[in-house]
């Protein structure tokens, strides 16, 4: 295969302990991240695509936990890495963008010192000096001008605070970017500019995006491809073009005739029912309460991902 | 005729002297009551499109122009017009999460509009409305009563809110961002039991979003707002199929449509360049410094709005040989339509 995997995440599980029980908020998801792509993690609230992008990151605090699984990067082992070790990975290898720009940059600390602080604790080895004499250019990747190094957050519009984000983000040429959400709190116009900021800095760097969010016409203007979470299982994978076109999982399927568009006018599908409880999910199939194509084997048996056609996984017993 | 709700001229300023933000510019809008209509009003954020929501619903008082319910001025009307106002005008908001209380039951928010406004004679009566209410924003009643907020989904919680709003059964129903918060899967459905309210109640609707999609899918009649002005106004179809504002023209083309023959890869760079707006001179077009098509003539003189069309008007100088409409007009060319009345879903 010529395709060379820069992450693959492997049966990951992350659990969140609650006093009623564990939350199953990732519950054995699989993919791989090919070199250079853009792979899109899309579900609604509570799908569990938010968790799979911290644990990817070692981020899950308690009551969270990862209960399993593997992560590797390249060909290292995430997992057994210590906390320092994992400290190095991050920002150095993979690098996270967060949602709501606003939340994430401190409001007391200059532009130029947060962007400095974060690539010497994580292990840049240049000199304060060297290191600052490139932010100038750093910031003209993302399309600031050098006069915002000396501002302070509450200075910044939320487009550039999350510029400033992607900035840090890239500052040591990570292989992975993961964005979580990056344009979820800003406007339309200003969206299409940091994802166009995002995807030219990512052709710069070669890097691999994994873009998670909810929004699945901003997945089929920017991602290669796409997984669909739904209760913390991936219930689908394809390249981007063939899950629009025809989807093959019954929730992506609602998932896709239930987007609005500019072309029909005055038809709108919901998906009838709620979204599972991950406290008590369903049996079997967690997507089985909601869907039109049920059938009785769909609340007993758990549905396994398998490629139903080439470069797409889907776990469904329709395709069984 | 009489406005069921208007508002004429009206400006909201925050803060005073240089630093003084204009959220709302000489705005005025009349929704009758005669025939239902269904009016987004769109813009970005800092647009306005908040600030004049909470003015209509009385929340906050203009700086100056007045808001008029039934013909008297919501800030001199007595307080039985108060109580009258307060039933016929209901709100429904963004956050399906805040309106409740969270010690209370959900029935909770839904029992206290039937008894502040008399709204029936017994327990009984109560429950029978209250319980029709639910159906008809899909609800079961018996899956919804009883439980506390927390036990409900957002999706839920907000088909709540406007159970409760139609319940009063108001002539109008100001929305403000009533889906941005609820999950893709969800939101069709709330989308649908708005319009149904429309439809079946004769309730008119000013359905206030960024969202253009749900707006062109829901409504008869779009102002877009930028930065407290009216940018255009008019048909949504008009509008959003064929936009004639420049800001119009660039916010309906960075929808982000599902869409993956229209792909954003290999986009020009023009857009990063006029990326950031400064703050805005309150001297001519408030669209200029970030409009491609501008002229010299619009750093000086605020635009009117332009008739470009019978259903449509646009406040740009490209269209200064279309006839000026008046602010205080924008209602002419505002479908009030009688059709939503006999259209059946």
């Amino acid at each position: 295969m010529s395709d060379e995997a820069v992450l693959q995440v492997r049966d990951l599980r992350v659990y969140y302990h609650t006093p009623s029980g564990p939350v199953k908020a990732v519950d054995g998801v699989d993919f791989t991240l090919i070199r250079g792509e853009r792979f899109g993690l899309v579900g609604e609230s509570g799908s569990g695509k938010s968790t799979t992008a911290w644990a990817i990151m070692r981020m899950i605090k308690p009551p969270g936990m990862i209960e399993g699984g593997t992560i590797r990067l390249g060909d290292t082992q995430l997992g057994p890495l210590s906390d320092n070790e994992i400290r190095n990975v991050r920002l150095a290898e993979i690098a996270l963008v967060p949602q709501g720009a606003m939340n994430s940059l401190n409001p007391v600390m200059r532009i130029g010192d947060q962007i400095l602080d974060g690539m010497r604790t994580h292990g840049h080895a240049g000199s304060k000096r060297t290191i600052a004499a490139r932010l100038p250019e750093l910031l003209a990747t993302v399309g600031l001008q050098p006069n915002v190094l000396r501002l302070y957050p509450h200075e910044l519009s939320g487009g550039m605070k999350q510029r400033v984000c992607i900035a840090i983000a890239i500052s040591m040429q990570p292989r992975v970017i993961i964005a979580d959400e990056p344009t979820s709190a800003l406007d339309v116009v200003v969206q299409r500019q940091i994802m166009q900021t995002l995807s030219n800095v990512q052709k710069r760097l070669g890097a691999s995006i994994l873009l998670v969010g909810h929004d699945m016409g901003l997945m089929a203007k920017f991602v290669d491809r796409v997984g669909v979470m739904y209760g913390g299982k991936l219930v689908e994978v394809g390249q981007v073009r063939d899950i629009f076109t025809s989807p093959m999982h019954p929730y992506t399927q609602l998932l896709i005739s239930s987007l609005s568009s500019l072309d029909v006018k005055g038809v709108l599908h919901g998906i009838p029912g709620t979204p599972p409880s991950l406290l008590n999910p369903p049996s079997g199939c967690v997507f089985h309460p909601r869907c039109p194509q049920v059938m009785p084997r769909c609340s007993v048996d758990v549905p396994a991902p398998q490629e139903a056609r080439p470069k797409r996984s889907v776990a469904c017993h329709l395709y069984d | 005729m009489t406005a069921l709700l208007e508002a004429r001229d009206v400006s909201r300023v925050f803060g005073s002297g240089p630093e003084a933000t204009v959220a709302l510019d000489h705005f005025s809008l009349a929704v009758g009551d005669d025939v239902p209509s269904f009016t987004t009003i769109a813009g970005e954020s800092g647009s306005g499109k908040t600030t004049l929501a909470r003015l209509l619903l009385g929340f906050t008082q203009p700086t100056s122009g007045e808001v008029f319910y039934r013909g008297k001025n919501l800030w001199k009307m007595a307080r039985r017009d108060w109580m009258e106002f307060r039933h016929e005008v209901q709100a429904i908001f963004q956050d399906p999460f805040e309106v409740f209380n969270p010690f209370y039951k959900v029935d909770h928010l839904l029992t206290v509009p039937v008894a502040k406004f008399r709204l029936a004679r017994s327990q009984a009566q109560a429950r029978s409305k209250i319980e029709e209410a639910l159906v008809a924003v899909g609800l079961r009643p018996e899956e919804t009563l009883g439980r506390y907020p927390h036990q409900l989904s957002g999706g839920q919680r907000q088909r709540l809110t406007v159970a409760r709003a139609l319940l009063l059964q108001p002539r109008l129903i100001i929305a403000d961002e009533p889906v941005s918060m609820v999950d893709a899967s969800l939101r069709a459905t709330i989308l649908e039991s708005l319009k149904k309210l429309h439809a079946d109640f004769g309730i008119s609707f000013l359905y206030i979003t960024h969202d253009l999609t749900t707006a062109y899918q829901i409504s008869d009649n779009i102002i877009v707002l930028y930065r407290g002005g009216v940018a255009e106004v008019g048909d949504v179809d008009l509008v959003i199929k064929a936009p004639r504002h420049p800001y119009s023209q660039l916010l309906i083309s960075s929808i982000p449509l599902p869409d993956v023959n229209d792909r954003w890869d290999d986009d020009d760079q023009s857009l990063a360049s006029r990326a950031e707006p400064e703050r805005a001179t309150m001297h001519g077009c408030r669209f200029a410094d970030r409009c491609p098509a501008v002229m010299p003539m619009c750093a000086e003189t605020v635009p009117p709005l332009y008739r470009t069309d019978d259903r449509r008007a646009a406040a740009c100088f490209l269209y200064r040989d279309a006839p000026t409409l008046g602010g205080a007009n924008m209602d002419q060319v505002l479908a009030h339509t009688a059709r939503a009345a006999t259209q059946s879903g």
